[in-house]
């Protein structure tokens, strides 16, 4: 990525009275780049992109957006549009009007105007929708009507605060497509807002993951999701096994540790991404990276033997919790449901065996 | 479930209410001088005596300037504490917005004396017609704001934000979003003002000095028995009047709830 980021932010603070909403938050977002802001409830996550908006100010820090210090520059001058999660539709206006909101100080003609208008609602799917009436729109055309209304100013950011919550699981499947090729055909910086860790993974490039006002980990997806660099993260994005343990040796590149229940394993650096100090800490592993060995099959890899203790069926996946000596909480696994592999019962015997390179090593 | 009692209950309720206004219409329009059963036919002969007496006229006057003046005001402050109530924070929000909806248990005789006191005393100055306005600003003030209060609490915070995120000011983001929006309430809230200020009589009274109001011509007519049927049908205008306005109050905010597209959280009507 060339020049300067889009977006900078260095030493963020925002207090509500004795309420410290955002602590300390550094953070370059690059153009064109589509970044989540990912958290529970309560972190931060939509006080940082109204601070973007410039709908509250900073306590203290700079943002910069494209070069520019953003202090003092009102909401309606700065080079951003939002979505909000209501979606704000003017109500008393017609859904053509809506999108031309914007359109009010600009010098092009009144033709031209129209034919912006017609554009912007054709790219988001409502070609013919522009005399409808705003209130009577289902949630997904408001929508898409709020992101025509944003888009055709062409912003050189778009700020998205949870805007697919208020939709049913479906249309916000579709909705999350839409957004990516959305995004990838305008080119345009996409800032989402988000609590949903699967929306944010299937959509970002990358992700904060924020907590408590203060940014946890960012990364891309992958990253975020395989090397999560504290248990917080690592139970926000997924779920995750914890077995305490204790780190014996670091030589060249690896890392020797006894994992309560597994025994003693090998793990590169690569798979600490705070580090590796000798003594207590723990080491997560993935539902998915355990595997049942069914009757007849066997491995090469390390196994461990234990007991079924919980069975949730999901259709294309089954679910265990299993029980392995040594380790107070059953292991989650989950497995697919191919052809000819049964769904186990509770208090089956059964032996379950991990690769050791889906391990994670966090602080204790 | 039929429930007779509550039927008759309720028939009794509305006899109670509406008897005494029944009775302004049917003496009205009563041939004889008297008011007393039986009738002695009909006539419109109360409503033509009205348009011959000039003080009469000049009162009306005074009334429907006092009135209009006092909507237009009432109007206004009700907005800003409206908007205040619904779409700002600041400290000590819940008891400044309480102490506007003061006026509304104030016993209006406490509140006239006071007004007196503070014009004549304090002030030092005679009571006029602005003095009334003000005076009756004072009053409509929480109705309209509670009329407002209810426009303004449909709106979504979000609607002058996202004005102003697509480069609107404060001021314009609120001129294009909020105020059609609350337009309707802002049309109801005078009217309701209109017909308070219209109808009100003590703190007019109190405060006239050398202006006469409706209530207060009214008033003055009392003591002449032949001057009843007159009042009789001055009073049946007045009550046309209010209802009409009050019915328009509640179209117009109805209207106005479904043009934004949102549930009614109750109204006067």
């Amino acid at each position: 990525m060339s020049g300067s980021p889009l977006i900078s932010l260095r030493g963020v603070n925002k207090h509500f009275g004795d309420y410290h909403a955002l602590r300390d938050i550094n953070l370059d977002i690059r153009a064109g780049e589509f970044f989540s802001l990912l958290g529970p409830s309560g972190c931060g996550k939509t006080t940082l992109l109204r601070t973007i908006a410039g709908f509250e100010d900073l306590s203290s820090g700079t943002l910069m957006i494209d070069g520019r210090d953003m202090a003092n520059v009102p909401a309606n001058e700065r080079p951003t549009n939002m979505v909000f999660q209501s979606y704000a539709i003017f109500p008393h206006l017609t859904v053509a009007q809506n999108v031309a909101f914007g359109l009010r100080r600009d010098p092009r003609s009144k033709a031209e105007k129209a034919r912006a208008v017609a554009e912007a609602l054709e790219m988001v799917g409502l070609a013919g929708y522009g005399a409808r009436a705003a209130h009577a729109l289902s949630g997904g055309q408001r929508q898409r009507v709020a992101l025509a209304r944003a888009l055709i100013l062409q912003p050189k950011v778009l700020l998205l605060d949870e805007p697919l919550s208020a939709l049913d699981k479906k249309m916000r499947e579709q909705m999350q497509v839409e957004l990516i090729r959305l995004q990838r055909n305008v080119g345009i910086t996409f800032i989402l807002v988000t609590h949903d860790q699967e929306e944010a993974l299937v959509m970002s490039d990358r992700i904060a993951v924020m907590f408590e006002g203060s940014i946890g980990q960012m990364d891309d997806p992958e990253t975020l999701y395989r090397r999560p660099n504290s248990r917080r993260v690592a139970n926000f994005i997924g779920k995750m096994n914890f077995l305490p343990a204790e780190v014996l040796t670091e030589a060249g590149g690896r890392v020797t540790v006894e994992v309560t229940g597994l025994g003693k394993g090998e793990i590169t650096r690569e798979q600490a991404p705070t580090g590796a100090p000798s003594g207590p800490a723990v080491v997560g592993i993935r539902p998915e990276t355990l595997t049942i060995l069914f009757e007849g099959e066997t491995t090469e890899r390390r196994w461990v033997d234990g007991v079924v203790d919980e069975v949730v069926y999901y259709g294309d996946m089954t679910y265990y919790d299993v029980r392995i000596p040594g380790v107070a909480e059953p292991l989650n696994l989950s497995m697919r449901n191919v052809i000819g592999r049964p769904v186990l019962e509770v208090g089956t015997p059964t032996r379950i065996t991990w690769d050791e390179r889906s391990l994670v090593l966090l602080d204790a | 479930m039929k429930i007779p009692a509550l039927r008759i209950y309720a028939f009794i309720y509305l006899v109670f209410l509406f008897a005494p206004i029944l009775l302004l219409p049917i003496f009205a329009f009563n041939e004889g001088r008297i008011i007393a059963f039986p009738l002695s036919g009909f006539s419109t002969r109360w409503f033509e005596a009205l348009w011959e007496r000039p003080s009469l006229h000049s009162a009306v006057q005074s009334s429907l300037i006092i009135a209009v003046l006092t909507s237009i005001l009432a109007t206004i402050f009700g907005i800003f504490a409206a908007r205040g109530g619904a779409l700002a924070n600041f400290p000590f929000k819940g008891g400044i917005i309480g102490f506007i909806m003061l006026p509304l248990v104030l016993p209006e005789i406490i509140l006239a004396v006071a007004l007196l006191v503070l014009v004549t005393k304090v002030l030092g100055l005679a009571p006029n017609l602005y003095t009334i306005v003000l005076a009756h600003t004072l009053m409509c003030t929480p109705y309209a704001t509670s009329i407002l209060n209810g426009a303004f609490a449909n709106l979504d915070r979000s609607f002058e934000e996202a004005a102003m995120d697509l480069g609107e000011s404060r001021w314009s983001a609120f001129r294009l979003v909020t105020l059609p929006l609350v337009m309707p309430g802002i049309v109801s809230a005078m009217l309701i003002s209109f017909i308070i200020s219209l109808d009100e009589f003590i703190v007019a009274f109190f405060l006239s000095g050398n202006v006469t109001t409706l209530p207060v011509y009214i008033y003055g007519l009392r003591r002449q028995s032949d001057q009843l049927p007159i009042i009789m049908a001055l009073g049946t205008i007045l009550v046309v009047l209010s209802i009409v306005l009050l019915v328009a109050a509640e179209i117009l905010r109805r209207r106005g709830l479904r043009r934004a597209g949102v549930e009614d959280s109750g109204g006067f009507l």
